[in-house]
């Protein structure tokens, strides 16, 4: 059935709507709007709410004042808040250090021809999976300062004699969350730089070997290169996710024992609504954000110097 | 430089062999080609030389020495990968003296040595580059050049020029030929171009299904193809192929499909009536008035010759010509086969009469 196509009539002059349907920049926006929408309500506005309110004295069941910087200099002059940035510090540090470390390894290690490799995956997926205040909740009965298994076996293996104070003693507690967040941390990045590994093609191997690499050399000059893109990224995340963890301090140690495992987000949380004081809760949030800068801004200019993935400017 | 001996080697992948005992010989300095089909198992072969694949039973050895159980680091072989395998973090310069700088030499020998190396394959201005900043073509010489700077026993090539354009490849394919004449290292080269194969070598490994068909000198395989395979994979166009019967009467001659009757220099002794294939290359038929009826079917000039489809015997043959003849499908012509350069083999077992 041959359709003979009518002479297409132009109409003369098209409503405005249907113009602007055919304008690029128009349906441009048009389909970016649901984006930004969801972005402005979710993300921007609750940062300019959180910015101001750093500004005011709001409490809760009050309406706040702009107070200036006022919350930011009451807080340069709280020990507690600069505990709070050191213990965030060391939080991170040693636990983004320990994650990466490990997470290295075991993918290095399940990239490797294993038996039972899905098997061990899926195992090193797990503590990513259990929700984090079920895995807290775990960790909190090891620690326990009379239930701890830990405790348990070690005198029973007569090697210790007393119950260890694993959230009594402060840098007990230190190490303890550290421990816990390590635990959780480990298969992201593990299983992330897996994926990395993977795309890895094994015929570089195959020549490194006919160049004569050792093992130590093929990981040194091939897999660690080849490698950092994804370490940059993983990395990042990591720092950025541990450095804001909530969940799993205020689950253990609540902050405790007196204020040594406070982070800035768990302090900022008690300020603010266990304590009502939302203005400096606010604040000590903010305090935040030019730490996430810096370690974003590392990582950024960290990525930009892998220049054979770029090519060159000739 | 080095022989290289391969004796009754055979593969399995988990209990499923690729490779029944194959057996070749390479001599110190010697240009050799495993050619084959896709899926023959000649990169595998290649790939058990240098060290990639364990061998499952047989021996390969390189000068002396049994390399069985030698890793491939120790076996002080090259080898230029499909793929290349450049190493993609790392300049043209770092990639040609890599294995020199694991090896510990000092960076002014590095230098030097990847130096000479980049002047012999036109590399120098290339050297601070990365390898996704080159053509094809360059990534394909730096592979070479990496290769070179070792300066190893043997160099392998796994289908080197596979990934080129039709041209390059041609340009390649000389340059390749001229850098074994200038260093003179043996070379075992894998491709499933039988032109490469012919073009490239000193010696030919055809391979199929996992075992070798014949070795020889390019136009031995030519001239005295062992057996139907090798006749059909070597020359281009393919060798026609005829099934019928010798019949001696007086003189020998082939009875084709359909009555045709072809002439035959001489028949085996006591072959009269035996079923045979007849093969003839394209370019060994020529027009003549004791020829047999022919009918054309497409007429494809190139030049510098033509090839020349037609019917004989109801069978489609390929016939190439070099002088220009004025042909048109459904023309009636007579075609004669050159009877001294015709090959004949037995039907069942395909080996050559
Ligand atoms: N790692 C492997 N595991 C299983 N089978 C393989 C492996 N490598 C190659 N083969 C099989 O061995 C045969 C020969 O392969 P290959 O040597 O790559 O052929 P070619 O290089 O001649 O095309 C093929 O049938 C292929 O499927
Ligand atoms: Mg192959």
């Amino acid at each position: 059935m041959a359709v003979i196509a009518e002479p297409v009539v132009q109409a003369p002059r098209a409503s405005l709507l249907s113009r602007a349907l055919e304008n690029r920049s128009f349906l441009g926006s048009l389909f970016m709007l649901p984006a930004i929408l969801i972005l402005v309500l979710f993300l921007a506005y609750p940062l300019a709410l959180g910015f101001w309110l750093g500004l005011t004295d709001t409490s809760i069941g009050g309406t706040g004042h702009y107070v200036g910087i006022a919350n930011f200099v009451s807080l340069a002059k709280d020990s507690v808040f600069w505990l709070s940035v050191f213990n965030t510090i060391f939080y991170t540090v040693t636990a983004s250090v320990v994650k990466f470390a490990i997470g290295l390894y075991l993918a290095v290690l399940l990239n490797e021809r294993l038996p039972f490799k899905s098997i061990l995956r899926a195992i090193v997926l797990l503590p990513f999976v259990v929700p984090t205040v079920l895995s807290a909740i775990a960790f909190w009965w090891i620690y326990d300062s009379q239930f701890s298994i830990i405790s348990w076996v070690l005198i029973k293996a007569g090697l210790i004699h007393n119950y260890i104070e694993f959230l009594g003693d402060p840098w007990n507690a230190r190490w303890s969350v550290v421990v816990a967040n390590i635990w959780r941390g480990v298969p992201f990045v593990a299983i992330t730089l897996l994926a990395g590994l993977q795309t890895i093609s094994p015929s570089l191997y195959e020549a490194a070997n006919l160049d004569g690499a050792t093992n130590w050399q093929r990981f040194r000059y091939i897999t660690l290169p080849m490698l950092s893109p994804i370490i940059a990224v993983v990395m990042t995340f990591s720092v950025l996710m541990t450095f804001t963890d909530f969940q799993l301090i205020y689950t253990i140690t609540r902050g405790g024992p007196i204020n040594a495992t406070h982070l800035m987000a768990t302090l900022s949380f008690q300020r603010a609504i266990t304590g009502g004081h939302l203005g400096e809760g606010a604040a000590i949030s903010n305090a935040m954000i030019p730490f996430l800068v810096a370690a974003i801004l590392l990582s950024f200019f960290g990525l930009q110097r892998t220049r054979w993935q770029q090519g060159g400017r000739d | 430089m080095s022989s290289v001996h391969i004796r009754d080697v055979r593969k399995s992948f988990g209990g499923f062999e690729v490779l029944h005992g194959v057996t070749v010989p390479i001599e110190d300095g010697e240009f050799v080609v495993l050619v084959g089909p896709s899926g023959c198992g000649k990169s595998t072969l290649l790939r058990m030389l240098a060290g990639l694949e364990n061998i499952t039973s047989g021996t390969i050895s390189i000068g002396e020495r049994v390399v069985n159980n030698v890793q491939p680091k120790e076996r002080d072989i090259a080898m230029v990968f499909q793929n290349y395998a450049l190493y993609p973090h790392m300049t043209v310069g770092e990639n040609m003296g890599f294995s020199l700088k694991l090896r510990g030499a000092s960076t002014s020998e590095i230098n030097k040595r990847v130096q000479r190396a980049a002047e012999i394959l036109a590399l120098t201005p290339l050297l601070e580059r990365y390898p996704r900043q080159l053509s094809g073509g360059q990534r394909q010489r730096v592979a070479m050049g990496r290769a070179i700077v070792r300066d190893p026993q043997v160099f392998l090539f796994d289908e080197p020029l596979s990934n080129l354009d039709a041209k390059l490849r041609v340009a390649m394919r000389t340059e390749i030929k001229e850098l074994h004449q200038r260093l003179k290292t043996t070379t075992v080269y894998v491709t499933h171009d039988q032109i490469e194969a012919m073009t490239m070598a000193d010696k030919i490994v055809v391979m199929h299904d996992g075992i070798v068909e014949q070795i020889g000198s390019p136009l031995d395989l030519y001239d005295k193809p062992d057996n139907q395979f090798v006749a059909g994979f070597i020359g281009s166009p393919a060798m026609n192929f005829l099934k019928g019967k010798v019949a001696v009467n007086g003189t020998a001659s082939f009875e084709g499909p359909n009555g045709v009757k072809l002439p035959l220099k001489s028949a085996p002794a006591n072959s009269n009536g035996q079923a045979v294939v007849y093969g003839v290359r394209p370019e060994h038929f020529t027009i003549a008035d004791d020829g047999a009826d022919a009918e054309i079917i497409v007429v494809e000039p190139t030049g510098s010759e033509t090839q020349v489809y037609a019917k004989l015997g109801g069978e489609q043959v390929v016939a190439v010509f070099r002088e220009r003849h004025q042909f048109n499908p459904g023309d009636k012509v007579k075609l004669k086969p050159d009877p001294s350069l015709v090959h004949l083999f037995d039907e069942t077992t395909g080996k050559r009469l």
